[in-house]
């Protein structure tokens, strides 16, 4: 027990604890919450801010608006249903497809209009918001992922969660999409996790459960040593992210789309600590390095190459 | 600096609560620890007999309370019997009576004697009158024989009195003793032949008979024998000698009933008297006692503390105040274990409720209705009812089930069952909820760990705050809140690795 201890000392892995005291509380005002949590005032100020975000078919905020679906999907045949206030993918319902009155899931699956409906009144009732209060859904553009995806996750959208601490990326992975987290990409529900090397946008060993795993356990492709296009460029958007919302320690999930290149999805300012896991790394020291540098950086560019520059896999 | 500011409060917080605590413990005289002592006891004198028709009258001494202990509460139960109490010498006689009664028929005396100190010179008794016995015959001869060997080997009244008592308590006391014991002596008998005795020398004596009132570890009522003893009139005073070792004075938990050689009961009318005697102590806490007989100095800070309030309330607090207890047990489980709970403070309200249940029925019960309203609940999930409806349903459920689960336990004839009405129900209610949605998104394991973890922790803060102890020392000096408060501070501060924290990351820790 102790030789754990003084193991995870040595290599800086964070904590709840020390991640609530020392980063969240300190570095993440409450009156800045609101902007991330509420998914409709995040994609707004995106918009605003010329990041790119999936296209925002319409928003319901009361039930009677329920009537006007066929409206604000317009000719749209593919799109994504997800609560304003969810958390950990619940309540989010990804079309794939339409015909007359049905709608096509992305397991293949076939819901009619009604129950469509039906989800969204009791999305708006709070059934998926923290809280239970009454929500907003949030119809969009469905994210049509990255080829290089296709064979490494099951259903789902996959998505890249980077960590910037101080508008400087510290630390990332992929989360893909397995059978058993049912399409989700959330780690505690059987998602993988594949750590990236910050320097190169390579992935590194996957986490799935407890265990390391180089392949997907449903497709059988190899998850690990494959390079994300454009990673410059994603670590550029998670940096853009942090000046955006002004939260200091935040985890940004991107959606690499085979058309539109990276888009932003949500902003997390309370992320997960597992991605330690997959980096098979330690933050403390990353953070306590940006800590001392970040007031030298100016732009976006010098932090990006900051982070490409201290944070890879191989100094870990 | 902001960590600094937070140990300069936490260090005032525990300085403030742990110098008013010692200032009460050692100058005040506070007790630390719950000593309970028996002050009280209920007596109770129960006669039955059976009436056939005729006109009964039934009497029975009663005790008028000594130097040690005053009777404070009288109680009698008449049925339809008149009854009086009247002045008998030195005694007090109840007499019950009714002009006609039919089968068995019972009566009660029912006092609260309490223990009273007094150092206060008792008054001078007079002189009393020694009637000339009119002993004839062999048991006078006997009885001047037998004198007349003690006396030659005694030098007062005392050593005479225990001299006596030595010889009539020997297996062998002699041809003179045995003429007047007769065979088989039983204590009572011994006292008044000791009476006689001392009669017929001319000292004033009498026998007594009383109960002894002993110290019970818990409230237990015990039937009891009267016991006897002597008393002799010595120095203005009279002055008790135990029958047995004829030592003076006599046990203080020795309570005289009545004085005098007569019968304790006596009935007229009705057939088969029977007399039984039942003392039963009554616990009082130290605090109190002590708050009572005014041996905790300075009353004027009494008069701002909890013991000012009116009983009911001061029972109220000794369990709120508990709660911040467990709430800081609640904090060391949850930041520094890293135990899941569903719901902040719900595992101490369910603590609180064990309190009531035991630890065992507790968990027993807790479960019984946890597991019944998950069920209802899945079964409400398929209806797809929208969010406060359908807390108001479980809610309904959940009330409906500890409503049931009394009825059925009590109809099976336990009272055990009937403690789940003191279960939070609301606390409940967002148990089931929040355990159901976990047990949707998370999956049946995580939901049901989480619910042990609750329950671990609601257990682990049942016994620490069941203890007489911690209950006591939190009750009697409430100034510990600020240790706590304090505790609760620092802990807010520990960023350190939670317990469980070294299972989750134990990967990290093997490369």
């Amino acid at each position: 027990m102790l030789s754990i201890l003084r193991a995870l000392k040595r290599k800086g892995v964070l904590a709840i604890n020390k991640r609530n005291a020392d980063y969240t509380l300190k570095f993440n005002p409450r009156s800045l919450y609101p902007l991330v949590d509420d998914k409709s005032l995040t994609k707004q100020l995106a918009q605003d801010n010329g990041i790119a975000v999936p296209d925002l078919y319409g928003l319901i905020t009361v039930e009677h608006q329920v009537r006007d679906l066929p409206t604000i999907l317009g000719s749209h045949t593919e799109f994504v249903v997800k609560p304003a206030h969810g958390s950990g993918g619940e309540g989010i319902l990804v079309i794939h497809g339409r015909l007359t009155d049905k709608y096509r899931l992305s397991n293949g699956q076939m819901i009619t209009h009604d129950e469509l409906c039906h989800h969204i009144y009791a999305l708006l009732s709070g059934l998926y918001s923290l809280g239970g209060q009454p929500d907003t859904a949030v119809i969009e553009y469905r994210v049509e992922f990255d080829p290089l995806f296709e064979r490494i996750s099951y259903q789902g959208v996959p998505d890249i969660r980077i960590i910037v601490f101080l508008g400087i990326p510290v630390m990332a992975m992929v989360r893909l999409p397995t059978r058993m987290s049912q399409g989700k990409a959330n780690l505690h529900q059987g998602a993988i996790g594949v750590g990236i090397d910050i320097a190169t946008g390579e992935t590194l060993s996957a986490v799935w459960k407890n265990d390391i795993i180089s392949e997907h356990p449903d497709t059988g492709y190899p998850v690990t040593g494959l390079r994300i296009p454009n990673w410059e460029g994603l670590l550029a958007l998670s940096a853009k992210c942090s000046e955006m919302t002004g939260l200091g320690y935040q985890g940004v999930d991107i959606a690499l789309d085979k058309h539109k290149g990276p888009l932003m999805l949500e902003i997390n300012a309370r992320p997960g600590l597992n991605i330690q896991i997959g980096n098979n790394c330690g933050l403390l020291p990353r953070l306590d390095l940006v800590e001392k540098h970040h007031l030298s950086l100016k732009d976006v560019a010098e932090r990006v190459s900051f982070a490409r520059q201290h944070f890879r896999a191989a100094l870990c | 600096m902001n960590k600094l500011h937070l140990y300069l409060l936490a260090a005032t917080a525990a300085c403030l609560g742990l110098g008013i605590f010692m200032y009460k413990a050692l100058f005040m005289g506070f007790p630390l620890s719950p000593v309970t002592s028996t002050e009280v006891w209920n007596v109770q004198a129960r006669i039955r007999f059976v009436a056939d028709g005729n006109p009964v009258k039934a009497s029975i001494f009663i005790p008028s309370g000594s130097n040690r202990y005053a009777i404070v509460d009288e109680h009698f139960v008449s049925g339809s019997f008149g009854f009086v109490v009247a002045r008998e010498d030195s005694n007090r006689r109840a007499t019950w009576s009714v002009r006609r009664a039919n089968g068995k028929q019972s009566l009660y005396y029912q006092a609260v004697v309490r223990r009273v100190r007094t150092s206060a010179p008792l008054p001078g008794v007079e002189q009393p009158q020694v009637a000339p016995r009119s002993m004839e015959g062999p048991t006078a001869q006997a009885a001047k024989a037998l004198l007349g060997e003690i006396v030659a080997k005694s030098a007062d009244t005392p050593t005479m009195v225990a001299e006596l008592i030595k010889r009539l308590n020997r297996p062998d006391p002699g041809e003179n003793a045995r003429l007047l014991l007769g065979a088989k002596p039983t204590e009572e008998r011994k006292v008044r032949t000791a009476v006689r005795v001392l009669e017929s020398a001319g000292i004033p004596a009498r026998a007594v008979s009383g109960v002894s009132l002993k110290e019970g570890p818990e409230e237990s009522s015990k039937k009891t024998n009267l016991i006897h003893w002597l008393e002799v009139y010595e120095k203005q005073q009279w002055q008790g000698f135990d029958p047995r070792t004829g030592t003076s004075p006599v046990p203080v938990d020795w309570l005289p009933w009545f004085r005098g050689s007569k019968k304790l009961a006596t009935l007229e009318g009705a057939t088969d008297l029977r007399v039984t005697l039942t003392v039963s102590p009554k616990l009082e806490e130290g605090v109190a006692a002590a708050v009572r007989r005014g041996e905790i100095s300075k009353p004027v800070l009494l008069r701002f503390s909890l013991f000012s309030l009116p009983v009911n309330i001061q029972a109220v607090y000794k369990v709120t105040l508990l709660v911040p207890l467990g709430a800081v047990l609640l904090v060391i489980m949850r930041n520094v274990v890293g135990i899941k709970t569903f719901g902040t403070f719900m595992p101490v309200l369910i603590a609180l409720s064990f309190r009531e249940t035991g630890l065992l029925r507790g968990i027993f019960l807790f479960s019984v209705v946890v597991a019944l309203g998950l069920s209802v609940r899945f079964y409400l999930e398929r209806l797809k009812l929208l969010v406060v409806p359908r807390l108001a349903a479980v809610l309904i459920v959940v009330v409906g089930l500890m409503a049931a689960l009394s009825i059925v336990s009590y109809g099976l004839g336990g009272h055990s069952g009937l403690s789940v009405a003191l279960f939070p129900m609301v606390i409940l209610t967002m148990t089931i909820e929040r355990m159901s949605i976990v047990w949707e998104e998370r999956g049946s394991v995580e939901a049901v760990t989480a619910g042990l973890g609750s329950l671990l922790t609601a257990a682990a803060a049942f016994v620490v705050m069941n203890i007489k102890w911690v209950e006591h020392l939190i009750f009697v000096f409430p100034e510990l809140l600020l240790v706590l408060f304090a505790i609760t501070l620092i802990l807010g501060r520990y960023t350190g690795y939670r317990l469980l924290d070294l299972y989750r990351f134990r990967d990290l820790a093997r490369g």
